[in-house]
Parts: structure tokens; C-alpha cells; sequence
């Protein structure tokens, strides 16, 4: 079945209908990332974006129940070159086509995603929309020009969790799946959930702690409460800059907490310290980042999903930078200098992507073990 | 970091000649790391024996030893220039192990000479298996089990743990010389004991077999600063049991989830840690278990590899370059990235295509050798391919390969009406044969397997390809049945028709394969396409997947939708280079496209190369101004044409790849420039060519031309046996044979009508113990300038590639020296020849006969070049570009008073079964060149850096045919003046005898034991000379060269290989021999 994909600046591109016959709407982004669609299609942090890979050929590996980061696919839409209908690999229990069908994901293949790549970062991200309903591309057109931006949306609600629950999985391991977490948690962490990954809550089981995951709005006295030994600031989509309530709520907690926040979470919290984000032009979403730790030159490469950026300008004296992306020399992560609370742009968590920043959750940990001491 | 300022000069050891396992990907390492560290305002001192490299043209390094790459070498050259630091981790296993030895003995300590890259406990620990399966330990990666052992007992014992089957690795050789995969105690004897005796340490390592497993490679970068990246990882397409360098390999991996391909990239971390390679890249090999994904990981290179010239060309990563820079302490983060200028090296490459290599073989030119692919490499060159999807990348690997493959050729089936015919039982059986034991014409019968239907899974299971590859391919099959059924409404031109016509073209089907399908041919299928305007886009490589902007153009086809050529109206010139290494043309000819390149880019030309060999210096994309990474066919280079519009396109450069495409691409339009496809054809072209001789009043050996057996023999009786016979139009003398007799005419017409069923056959009368002479020289059309003229060692007969050879002539009278250059002016100025030619004569007899024009670059122009200090490729490609000898100031012929030896290497001891007798077809893979004062001391260099030990003293066996012992005589006297002793069988002793000589007599090898071989074996031979005439005798006499061979004996086959043999002998028993840079010649 035909598709069309087209822009909101009226470049069209023709393909074939993969997943759902339908229509969608969503910011047209893409990632670089070689492996790990599967991971990328359940990450909520890509709600509202139409995500294209730049490798052409997806869904080799299949789909199996394990490599998911939340219970199903966030983005809007999704847009390769070649489908796999044949996968290959001893866990795939079903091809990309058919979860993409079972969760209703509008996807498009056949496109020269090579040329969309260019075009996006020539002219930067922008709405556009996927159809395999209407074939007539100058209404496409107009429907994606209608369709909302995501600069000033809150897309955190409709990907944050409704309640508080407790997270027991651990980390995967190729003989056990994902372990069980420890009888005896060294740590009580609360999670704030704006959208979060569950393998960022795998590294806070496997280092030690008690997961408790809570809604993006929860009051800080609520959390405070809870008696936690840190808070966690998830990542999520969209821009940080409308929800205000999270930034209060961080505001609160500062300095009564340890807090570690990785990105929306660290835009977050960047904004509660008084720093101003913006919009990058087409972001950073792949595998390969390249991000340097200021404190020892060391090198590390990042899993990143982001669109917008904190402004390094805007930053107190009473921040660091401590991370910074070689790339574009983009702020990559923040400490407080005096407060327990840190935070990163990219994904420690990787999933997909390298496991270089693992020591990230270490230095969550340690924070929290001294914070716990020098109170009592 | 920033680079180190401790240091100043820096020794680079290079590879030495090609051989299979370490080809001209050396060459590129070590190319860009002379630049690199040149840039960086480093002293490089450099050796390498290769003349053929581009590395060890001058400019590269401030002092160029072209020596024997052998630890004592390489001590001379250390004491005598004194560097700070040896990098030996860009020259392959041969510069690895050279370092290893002068580290162990002390020289480096006593010079105070760093090694950099890797050092000496870190090199050993990835190299000794023992080490390494330690280390491995320590960090919790599994190895296959494995045993060690240093004889047959050890062997045994060892294999009691293991079971079969198992797979045998000797210790420190090259790409798995001697081992192998055993499935019973028979072949274990046999292998454990073969490869004992191939290893330097005589060691072999006895390993669990892990057939079946799927196999993964990543190539690993570490900076001092231990920042890790890894640049590329690799599948194989054929499973565990086959060696990676004969593998087909897939970039990037294609069948695993980000968690599994985490496991790899974990783990790779881990071990180039563990093994501790400071800086610069490593390749790690990992098998992975398909039925739960558990790992082991199979070997680590300490230093850059096969696989990371690949993975560079796959990515655009310049990883020798990165490497060198790291070596000198700087860190990635330092490091820019060239392709996106803005970003650094340090990070991950991400690619946005898919990368097919597939190995190329020779075993046509080794038919007594078993083509089974094992652990041990046998493939000489490859072709690597770029598309947007799997199919694409595969077909369009398939027609690189220049084996006549246009796509997925049936080996079953007649023609395409035939595909759905049922196979006979034997038939099925035959296609599980051929699936099942690795072999080179697997995915042909895979594609049959497909055809006939045969189950993915079944599939499989015979061959443990996996069902992701077994998929894509089935879909290419499919289509092709769809084509057919289709072509009626495709060749119509009808809108359905078009739409079906480019899905096939984004599928890979080349023209020439649709032509097939269709029943057509590839000029209407083309036509049909422009049309239509059914044209390949051009795509970038660039290391990043578009995330930056693309500064340099290195290109390749799809049929995609938006082009990125970006074409300029500048002035430029295109160069066809030579596609995968073969034996017959090699380095030899990349090395001419890469100088055509720097001269026209440095006369103000853009410059713009087509290559598909992913191992060579031309594809590096800063050799030339536009990298187009293509199949050099008709189709692939017209439409690179079509875009770009050259002002002029050069065939001349690539060997006979681009050359056979001369007339054609002339006939479609194209500015062929040099000289002109007409004359070509006029020097290639059997009658044409005797009425030029004619014209000119040149003499070649008495010859016909024959269709049949019966014209044949004919033309035999007319001319008198011995005559050569071969095929027209070849390259290495490809099936081309000497033939003493009707019978054995008989066999070779059999033989030869198969080999090439289009072409009749060439009769020659053989001009026995002939001088051959080969002559490269440059013309302009008026004027005429000899580059070389070079004396064969070897005589008439065998390969002028096989031969060693002499610049200047060592023994030939000067009158003939005039008359060779009068006749090859004359040849030059009739064929008009612009740019470069090569003739090889023959003098018999004191009249010169002409064997041979070809209108091109040849495999010696860089030999040439090197013992002359002349850059004839260069000059060539100024003359093509217009330019004339007189504007260039090239004038008169350059005489060096030293004199240069070119000595081949042979890839004999790969090829278990292969008789090591030289005859007129090629064989050898490579080169070395000896340079010195006198031809003795040139000789005995050459013969060193072949890896030939010439002995000083000790006993010499010589077994000589009749026609050759007189001549023997006079040798024999020199060896005893020399003070050898000499050995003989019966015959050979009495004539020997009879001339005063004592010798002692041994047995025949039929005469009983103890014999000659064992005499050979027991290490009581230190030189064997052995000629030999006739079926019988060459039977009776292989087991002699064979174990020579195998036990690492000096042994010559010719009388004039003897002759010189004893004079470089002779030459080092006087005074030991210098290390001399080029530098410090003049030239």
C-alpha cells in the first residue's frame, strides 16, 4: 500500500504504508542509531515526533518482549528505508510490521531517508505527517502546517505514570533476562516519572536501590514524605520549558534531596536552577555522541534523544558544567557546587546505545550514601 | 593531550612483498601513517622491501629503506639511524613480528628505542595463545577451549579433550598458515604436524570448533588517554570454519539487537584494555552461538588489520591515519574529523548504507590444490560494494569481483526458461554438496538452492548461513522470476513496466543480468533506462549517517531518489583503477592510478578515481580530488561519466580492468585520453599486431592462430614443438601453457577450450633458454623515452611476472641493448602510444624477438620507477593530459650505476598439493626489490626479502635434467670455490664426477630410503637446485621442491635462478650487506 510522508515546508516524500494504515502527525526527527529500533519505538521521550532512522535497514532482529523501555510505542510515526519482514535472531518473537500494526504506529518505508536526513538538518525539524489514507500531497501538506508544534506543549502527561508504583527489575543478562531486585536495598529512591525509561530504573535496581516511580505532578512535599534517599528526574518529551510544575516542585526539593536528573530531567532541573533551554535545530538522537567530562578530559559515547538544549549562558555561578558534547560543544551535564543535584543531557541508561556512562548511577549512589551519612 | 615533543624521529616498518593474508591494505596503512606523522613534523624512517608501494616512493618518508624486512635488517637500520621510536603496529603480522624479535634481543634497549602503538608485553599477550586465553580469563570473556602443543605427542593428548572437530592454529603466521579444520584423527595427524612445522615457534594451538556460529568483528580504537570507540563491526555472511579474509563480510552487523551488539562492544572495551594496546586500533573476532546468543571471543590483532583498511573504507574513518596520530599521544578528542570538519575523531561512525566485500580466489591457477574454504586464507584480493540495502550492496559486490559474474549466475540451470525445471536427485545433491562445505562458488549454488525451492530453513541448516542473508537473497531470486515473467512489458517501456524496470535496479540487477533475464542485451536494457531516465544517484560516504554536512566527495551508485554528486565545472580528469587484487595485477597498478592522481591534481586537474578494491591506497579519499567506490563495468563507469563529464577518462593505469573497457566506453562517447583505444586494440589484436610487426620489420617467435584441435595440431607440426599455447586476450598468463607434444596439446585443448570458450587459441613456438627482456617506456607521440630496460634472471618460459629481473641488464651485450631500444621507439611512435607502454622481448640466439606490446602501465612501472628515481605513472598522466616529454623535460634514458633486482614471491606454501615449478602462468603475488652497489649484492637482497634464506656455507642438492648440465657445471665449480659441498642423485653426481667435483650421493626418492627429501627434511641441506624436464620427472621430483618448500631450503628451479643465486652468495661471503635508503642514491 502506498504512503506519502510530507513536510510542513511541502517536501514530499513517496514510500510504502508499514504498521497501521492511517494518518499521523508529529515533529520529524531522526536517529542515528545502528541497532536498537526496538528500544527507540517504546522510549516515551519520542511522544509526538515522527521518528526516521538513518540506517536503511530496520526490523532485522525482529521484535521480542524483552528489549522494551516502557509497555508500548510512544512516537507518532515511524519512517525507514527497508522493513524487514523476515528477521532473524533467537529471541525475535514477531516482525516490526506486525507490533508496529498491534500498536496502531502509522510507519512509512521505501523513502530515501537519506535525502529526509539532509533536509532536516539542512532546514531543521518540522511537523510532518505520515498517510497512507490521503495520497494527495499538497492537502498533506496543509494538515501538517495545521498540525501543533512542539515548542511549548506539555507531553509529559500523557506519557507519565497516572499512580506510584514500586520497580523490582534489574538488569538484562543474556543467561537470566532481567534479574530480580537485591532482598535488601541499600537506597530509597523515588522516581519521577515525566516519561521515564525503564532502564533507568534497571540501573537504580541493580546498584542497590528501592525503585518508587511517581506521577510527573507530584506535590515535593508528597515525594519528602516518602522519606526518600534521592530523587530521580526522568527523561521525557517534548519542551521543558512549560512544565512549570515539575521545575516548582525541583525547586523544592533542592538541597533536601539528592537529585539526579537525566534529560528532560536535567532540563528540569537546569531551568529550576535558573538556566533558560532552547530548541536545537534538529537535535541529537543515535548512539554515537561524543561527550567530554570537564573535571578529566575523558571521552565517553553517549545514547542521546533530545531536541531541546540548556543554554549555557544562562547558568549561574553557582552551577558547573561538568559534561559537554564535542560535537557542538552543547552543555551535556550540570552540578549544583554546593547542592546534592546533578544531572546529564544523554542517557546514561543507554538502551540502545554504549554503556560508557554506567558511572553515572555509581556517582547517584555515592551522593546519596554521603548525603546520608553527613545527615546523620 | 597534545603530541609528544620527547620524540623526533620515528622508524616505520611496513609489510613487505604481498602475499596472501597481508596485500596492499599495508600499503595504505602505512601510507597514511608516513603522511601523518610527516604532517605532524616527525622524522620518518621507513622500510619496506615493496617496491610496488606507494609508502616507499621518497617523498613519503625522509629516509626510505627499501631492504629485506628481517630483524637483523632492522637492527642495521636502527643503529645506523638512531630513531626515538619503532611503530610497528601499521605494517601487518610482518612488521609485528619484526618488532617482537628486535625488542626480545635487546636492540631496542640498546639503542633506547621506544616502541610505540603497542608495546612488546601487550603485543605478546594478544599473540601468545597461552597469554591471551589468560587474559581472557581475568576479565571473564569466554575463549573456545583449546590446547597447546609442540609435537605430535602433545598433539595428541591435547585432541583427547578437545574431540573433533577441531581447529588447528599455528602459532605467529599469517593469516592462518597452516591450519585448519580437522574432522577425524587422519586429517589431525596431518594438520597438528603441519602446523608445528609452519610456526616460527613451533607451536600450535588445538581449539574447540565452534563451526556454525555466526562470526563478528570490531575494530577498536584506544587513545593513551584510554578513550575507546569502536569504528565499525563486521558480520560474516558465511558462518564460523571459513577464515574471515575469505569470508563474504557485511557492514555494519545486521542480526543482532542493541543489547547483544552492547555484549560485543563490552567486551571489546574490556580486551583492548586487558591485552593493553596503548594506542591505535585493534580487531577483535567474536563467534556468537545463534541458537542463544553466548560469545567467545576468537583472536585480537594488537595493530591495524585487513579488516580495518575495510572498515575504513566502509566508514570513511581514516583509522592507520588516526592511529599514527594517537601513537604520537594525541587523543581523539584532538583529532578532527575530515569528512565533517566540525566534529572530532573522537566518536563512533554511524553509516546509513550497507557494505558487501567478497573475497577474490585463484585456485584456477592451482588446480591440484583442494578449493574447500577453512581457517586458513586463501583468497589474494577483494572487491568491496556500497548500496542502500542489502541486495543492492550484493549484486553490486558480485559484478566488483570481475570473475564474469553479473549477478546471481544459475550453475544448474541453462537459461532463465530452464529455473523452474525440477532437479534431478543427483542434482539436489550436488547443491547440498556445494552448501554445505564452504567453497567459492557458494552463493551461485545458493542461488540454485533458492530457485529450486529448497526451504530457508533447510538451507540453514546444511549451511549455517544465516536466514536474514538466506532471505535477502531469496528475494533477489524471486525477483528474478518476476523479471522474466515480466520482460515482455518491461522491454515495452510501458509506466508499469518503468516502475518494474527501477525496482529491479534498486535490487542491484545490473544491466547486464537484466539483459540476461530478458533475453536481451545490455545496450538495449541501457538504452532503455536513459530513456526512461532510470539512472543511479550518487550517495556520500561520510561517517555520520547525513547528521553533518560532507566535505569530502567519496561516492557511491543507488537508485535512490536524491543525488549528492554535486558535480563541478572544473577541468578533470577520471582514472579508472584496477578493482581486487589477483594474481597478475595487483598493487602494481594502483600504485600507477594513485601517482595519475597526484601529478594531474597537482597540475591544477580535479581528479576523479573509480575503484572497488577496498585494500588500496586509491581509495583513500584524499588521494584524489572525488572518490566514486564502484564496479569497474560498462554500466557502473558510463554512468559515473554521465555525472561527472570528464574532459578526459585514463584506462591505461588499472591494468587490463579498465583496458577491455576501452573500445566501448570510446564507442559510448567517452574522452578516453592517452593513448588511443584504436592502437590498443591494434597491440592486443593477433592479426593486427603481426601486420604492424610486419610494417615494421619486427620479428616474433613463428605462431598461428587456431579454432580447432585439428587446426591446432596443424599449425603445432608447422612451427615444431615446443610451442606456447594460450588463450587470446588474458592477463598472468592465465591458462597459458608449454607444450612439448601432440598428447599433451590434446589435454590442453580440452582444458583451454573451457577456460575460455568464446577466444581461439594462440600457437607460439617456444623459444627455449631465451633472454627475456621486459621494457617500460614513455611516449608522447613524437618523442620516445625509455623508463627501463630490465634482464629476466629466469629464463623465456616463465611468467615475466614470476621472473626476477635485473635494471639495468646484467649480462646483456650492449648492440642488443641499442637494438631493443630502437625497436621499441619504433613500436611507440607507430601505435602512437601516449603515455606509458611495456614490451617484452625475447633474445635467442643474438636475434630479438617481440612477445609482447601492451599500451599500458605495466606491472613493473613502479619497480622501474623506484630503481630509476623516474616517476614514469606520473609522467604518463601529464603526457595523456596534453603535456609533451619536451615541455616535461624528460629526455634521455636513465642508466643507474647501481643496479635494482626484483624478486616475486609465490603463495606456494598456502596451497598444500601445489607443485612450486614456475612456468608461463603466473603465480606469484608479490614483489620485493634488492638494491645495491652490484647485481650479486641486488640479488641477495631480493632473495632476503622474499623470504628466501640464501646460505653461506653448508651442502647444496643438486638434481639437474640433461639439457641443463652443462650449464650446472661452471655453477657447481663456483659453489665449491665457495666452499659448499655438493649432493646428488646418480645421475647428475656422475657428470659432476666427471668434471672433477666430489659429491656425495643420495638416493632418489623411489630408490628408497634414506633419500634426497629426507636429506631436505633432516635439515641437511642448506640450498637446493633442481631443474627438471617431462611429466615423469616433474612428478618424480615434486616431493624435493615441495619439502624445500615446507622446511624453508633456498631452492632454485632454473639454471640462470642458480647462476645468480651463486653470485649473490658469493657477494655476501665477501662483505655483509648495507642497509642504504633510497635517499641516499643518486639517481
Amino acid at each position: 500500500m502506498k504512503a506519502i510522508l510530507a513536510l510542513a515546508d511541502g517536501r514530499i516524500f513517496h514510500g510504502q504504508s508499514i504498521g497501521a494504515v492511517g494518518e499521523t502527525c508529529g515533529e520529524v526527527v531522526f536517529n542515528t542509531s545502528l541497532s536498537g529500533y526496538q528500544e527507540i519505538l517504546t522510549d516515551p521521550s519520542y511522544r509526538g515526533e515522527i521518528v526516521t532512522m538513518t540506517y536503511p535497514l530496520i526490523g532485522n532482529s525482529g521484535i521480542n518482549s524483552e528489549d522494551v523501555e516502557s509497555s508500548k510505542p510512544h512516537l507518532s510515526g515511524f519512517v525507514v528505508k527497508e522493513c524487514c519482514k523476515f528477521p532473524s535472531n533467537w529471541r525475535s518473537e514477531m516482525t516490526l510490521d506486525a507490533y508496529l500494526k498491534e500498536n496502531n504506529i502509522v510507519g512509512i518505508e521505501g523513502v530515501d531517508t537519506r535525502a529526509l536526513v539532509k533536509h532536516i538538518r539542512d532546514h531543521g525539524a518540522q511537523t510532518g505527517i505520515i498517510s497512507s489514507l490521503d495520497l494527495d500531497p499538497a492537502s498533506l501538506v496543509e494538515k501538517a502546517r495545521q498540525a501543533p508544534e512542539l515548542i511549548g506543549r506539555d507531553l509529559v502527561k500523557g506519557v507519565s505514570t497516572t499512580e506510584n508504583y514500586t520497580w523490582t527489575e534489574g538488569l538484562w543478562d543474556l543467561d537470566e533476562g532481567y534479574r530480580q531486585a537485591d532482598a535488601a536495598p541499600k537506597f530509597n529512591v523515588v522516581a519521577y516519572d515525566f516519561g521515564i525509561k525503564r532502564n533507568i530504573l534497571r540501573n537504580l535496581i541493580s546498584g542497590g536501590c528501592a525503585v518508587t516511580v511517581v506521577p510527573a505532578d507530584t506535590p515535593a512535599q508528597q515525594v519528602l514524605e516518602m522519606n526518600p534517599d534521592g530523587v530521580f528526574l526522568s527523561n521525557g518529551p517534548g519542551d521543558p520549558e512549560p512544565i512549570s510544575y515539575a521545575q516548582d516542585n525541583i525547586r523544592q526539593l533542592l538541597g533536601k534531596v539528592p537529585l539526579f536528573g537525566i534529560c528532560l530531567g536535567h532540563q528540569l532541573l537546569s531551568i529550576a536552577l535558573g538556566a533558560k533551554t532552547y530548541k536545537l535545530k534538529f537535535g541529537h538522537r543515535g548512539g554515537n555522541q561524543p561527550v567530554q567530562q570537564k573535571a578529566n578530559g575523558k571521552v565517553e559515547i553517549t545514547s542521546q534523544n533530545h531536541g531541546f538544549a540548556v543554554d549555557a549562558s544562562s547558568l549561574g555561578d553557582d552551577i558547573s558544567v561538568t559534561h559537554i558534547n564535542l560535537n557542538d560543544n552543547t552543555v551535556e551535564g550540570i552540578c549544583h557546587n554546593a547542592l546534592p543535584a546533578f544531572s546529564v543531557q544523554y542517557h546514561p541508561e543507554a538502551s540502545p546505545g554504549p554503556h560508557d556512562a554506567h558511572y553515572l548511577f555509581d556517582r547517584f549512589i555515592e551522593i546519596m550514601d554521603n548525603f546520608k551519612r553527613n545527615v546523620k | 593531550m597534545p603530541k609528544r615533543t620527547d620524540i623526533n624521529k620515528i622508524l616505520i616498518i611496513g609489510a613487505g612483498p604481498i602475499v596472501i593474508g597481508q596485500a596492499c591494505e599495508f600499503d595504505y596503512s602505512g601510507t597514511q601513517a608516513c603522511k601523518a606523522l610527516k604532517d605532524e613534523g616527525y622524522e620518518v624512517v621507513l622500510l619496506n622491501s615493496n617496491p610496488a608501494t606507494i609508502m616507499t616512493d621518497p617523498d613519503f618518508a625522509d629516509r626510505t629503506y627499501i631492504e629485506p624486512v628481517t630483524p637483523a635488517v632492522l637492527a642495521k637500520i636502527i643503529e645506523k639511524e638512531r630513531p626515538d621510536a619503532v611503530l610497528p603496529t601499521l605494517g601487518g603480522q610482518t612488521a609485528l613480528n619484526t618488532a617482537v624479535a628486535v625488542a626480545k634481543d635487546g636492540t631496542l634497549d640498546k639503542f633506547g628505542v621506544e616502541l610505540i602503538g603497542a608495546k612488546l608485553p601487550a603485543i605478546e599477550k594478544a599473540e601468545d595463545r597461552t597469554l591471551f586465553k589468560q587474559a581472557m580469563d581475568n576479565i571473564g570473556i569466554a575463549v573456545p577451549r583449546s590446547g597447546l602443543a609442540h609435537n605430535y605427542e602433545e598433539a595428541m593428548a591435547v585432541i583427547e579433550d578437545i574431540g573433533y572437530p577441531a581447529i588447528i592454529r599455528p602459532s605467529f603466521t599469517l593469516g592462518g598458515t597452516g591450519g585448519g579444520i580437522a574432522y577425524n584423527r587422519e586429517e589431525y595427524e596431518i594438520m597438528a604436524v603441519g602446523g608445528i612445522d609452519a610456526s616460527p615457534t613451533d607451536e600450535i594451538l588445538i581449539e574447540e570448533s565452534v563451526i556454525g556460529w555466526k562470526e563478528y568483528e570490531l575494530e577498536v580504537m584506544r587513545d593513551l588517554a584510554d578513550n575507546v570507540v569502536i569504528i565499525c563491526s563486521i558480520e560474516n555472511f558465511d558462518a564460523m570454519g571459513v577464515h574471515t579474509g575469505d569470508s563474504i563480510t557485511v557492514a555494519p552487523a545486521q542480526t543482532l539487537t542493541d543489547k547483544e551488539y552492547q555484549i560485543l562492544r563490552d567486551a571489546s572495551l574490556k580486551i583492548i584494555r586487558e591485552i593493553g594496546v596503548e594506542t591505535g586500533g585493534s580487531n577483535i573476532q567474536f563467534g556468537i552461538n545463534p541458537k542463544d546468543g553466548h560469545l567467545v571471543v576468537i583472536e585480537m590483532n594488537p595493530r591495524v588489520s585487513r579488516s580495518s583498511a575495510l572498515a575504513s573504507k566502509a566508514t570513511g574513518f581514516p583509522i592507520a591515519k588516526i592511529a599514527a596520530k594517537l601513537s604520537v599521544g594525541y587523543t581523539l578528542d584532538e583529532i578532527r574529523n575530515d569528512i565533517t570538519r566540525e566534529t572530532y575523531a573522537a566518536f563512533e561512525p554511524t553509516i546509513d548504507y550497507v557494505v558487501t566485500k567478497v573475497p577474490r580466489f585463484t585456485f584456477e591457477k592451482f588446480p591440484s590444490t583442494d578449493p574447500t574454504l577453512t581457517t586458513q586464507m586463501k583468497s589474494v584480493g577483494e572487491a568491496m560494494a556500497i548500496g542502500r540495502t542489502f541486495k543492492e550492496s550484493f549484486q553490486k559486490a558480485l559484478r566488483s569481483m570481475e570473475i564474469g559474474s553479473d549477478g546471481f549466475e544459475s550453475r544448474l540451470f541453462e537459461s532463465p526458461a530452464d529455473f523452474k525445471r525440477p532437479l534431478t536427485a543427483s542434482e539436489q545433491e550436488q547443491l547440498r554438496d556445494k552448501l554445505r562445505v564452504p567453497n567459492v562458488d557458494r552463493v551461485w549454488y545458493l542461488g540454485d538452492a533458492l530457485r529450486a525451492g529448497f526451504a530457508l530453513d533447510e538451507i540453514y541448516e546444511i549451511s549455517g548461513l544465516d536466514p536474514w542473508f538466506l532471505y535477502n537473497i531469496q528475494q533477489i531470486i524471486n525477483k528474478e522470476f518476476e523479471l522474466y515473467a515480466d520482460r515482455q512489458q518491461i522491454l515495452s517501456g510501458s509506466e508499469a513496466g518503468q516502475g518494474k524496470l527501477r525496482e529491479a535496479k534498486q535490487y542491484g540487477f545490473s544491466d547486464r543480468r537484466l539483459a540476461y533475464l530478458f533475453e536481451s542485451n545490455e545496450n538495449v536494457i541501457r538504452e532503455l533506462r536513459h530513456t526512461h531516465n532510470i539512472r543511479p544517484v550518487y550517495k556520500r560516504v561520510d561517517t555520520c549517517g547525513a547528521e553533518f554536512e560532507a566535505f569530502t566527495p567519496y561516492m557511491y551508485s543507488s537508485y535512490e531518489e536524491e543525488c549528492e554528486a554535486d558535480p563541478t565545472d572544473k577541468k578533470k580528469i577520471m582514472i579508472l583503477g584496477g578493482g581486487p587484487n589477483r594474481i597478475g595485477q595487483g598493487i602494481e597498478f594502483d600504485y600507477c592510478c594513485v601517482h595519475g592522481a597526484f601529478a594531474l591534481s597537482a597540475d591544477g586537474f580535479e581528479t576523479i578515481m573509480v575503484n572497488c578494491n577496498p585494500e588500496t591506497v586509491s581509495t583513500d579519499y584524499d588521494t584524489s580530488d572525488r572518490l566514486y567506490f564502484e564496479p569497474l563495468t560498462l554500466e557502473d563507469v558510463l554512468e559515473i561519466v554521465h555525472i561527472e563529464k570528464p574532459t578526459g577518462v585514463i584506462v591505461q593505469f588499472g591494468g587490463q580492468t579498465p583496458l577491455k573497457l576501452a573500445v566501448a566506453l570510446e564507442e559510448a562517447g567517452v574522452p578516453v585520453i592517452g593513448t588511443s583505444p584504436d592502437a590498443i586494440d591494434r597491440a592486443e589484436d593477433r592479426e593486427r599486431f603481426q601486420a604492424l610487426l610486419h610494417k615494421l620489420d619486427l620479428k616474433q617467435p613463428e605462431n598461428g592462430l587456431a579454432r580447432s584441435f585439428e587446426e591446432a595440431e596443424t599449425i603445432a607440426e608447422k612451427i615444431g614443438y615446443p610451442v606456447v599455447v594460450r588463450p587470446s586476450y588474458v592477463l598472468g598468463g592465465r591458462a597459458m601453457e608449454i607444450v612439448y607434444g601432440i598428447d599433451q596439446l590434446q589435454n590442453y585443448m580440452k582444458f583451454a577450450v573451457q577456460a575460455s570458450p568464446e577466444h581461439p587459441i594462440l600457437i607460439d613456438k617456444f623459444l627455449d633458454h631465451a633472454i627475456e627482456i621486459d621494457v617500460d617506456a614513455l611516449a608522447d607521440g613524437t618523442d620516445v623515452v625509455i623508463g627501463g630496460i630490465m634482464q629476466h634472471i629466469e629464463e623465456a618460459g616463465i611468467h615475466s611476472g614470476d621472473s626476477a629481473c635485473s635494471l639495468p641488464p646484467y649480462s646483456l651485450p650492449q648492440d642488443q641493448i641499442e637494438e631493443v631500444r630502437r625497436q621499441t621507439r619504433a613500436l611507440a611512435l607507430e601505435l602512437n602510444v601516449i603515455g606509458l607502454m611495456n614490451i617484452q622481448f625475447a633474445l635467442k640466439d643474438g636475434v630479438i624477438y617481440l612477445i609482447e606490446v601492451n599500451p599500458r602501465a605495466s606491472r613493473t612501472s613502479p619497480f622501474v620507477s623506484k630503481a630509476t628515481g623516474r616517476p614514469l605513472a606520473k609522467i604518463a598522466a601529464r603526457l595523456m593530459a596534453g603535456k609533451t616529454l619536451k615541455e616535461l623535460g624528460i629526455e634521455g634514458d636513465i642508466v643507474p650505476d647501481h643496479v635494482a633486482v626484483k624478486e616475486s614471491v609465490f603463495p606456494f606454501a598456502k596451497f598444500p598439493g601445489v607443485d612450486t615449478l614456475l612456468g608461463p602462468e603466473m603465480k606469484s603475488t608479490g614483489e620485493v626489490m634488492g638494491l645495491d652497489k652490484d647485481f650479486g649484492k641486488a640479488f641477495a637482497k631480493a632473495q632476503l626479502g622474499a623470504g628466501v634464506n640464501l646460505p653461506l656455507s653448508g651442502k647444496v642438492f643438486v638434481s639437474i635434467k640433461d639439457s641443463d648440465k652443462p650449464a650446472t657445471i661452471e655453477i657447481a665449480k663456483k659453489l665449491v670455490e665457495a666452499g659448499f659441498s655438493l649432493v646428488a642423485t646418480e645421475g647428475t653426481a656422475k657428470i659432476l664426477e666427471d668434471n672433477g667435483l666430489a659429491v656425495e650421493k643420495v638416493n632418489k626418492v623411489k630408490e628408497g630410503r634414506p633419500h634426497c627429501v629426507d636429506a631436505i627434511k633432516n635439515g641437511d641441506i642448506a640450498m637446493v637446485f633442481n631443474t627438471t624436464f617431462g611429466i615423469q620427472s616433474i612428478a618424480d621430483s615434486y616431493s624435493i621442491r615441495r619439502s624445500a618448500l615446507m622446511h624453508s631450503v633456498a631452492y632454485f628451479t632454473t639454471v640462470t635462478g642458480m647462476d645468480a643465486a651463486v653470485d649473490g652468495i658469493m657477494a655476501m661471503q665477501r662483505e655483509s650487506l648495507d642497509a642504504v635508503a633510497l635517499q641516499e642514491y643518486s639517481f
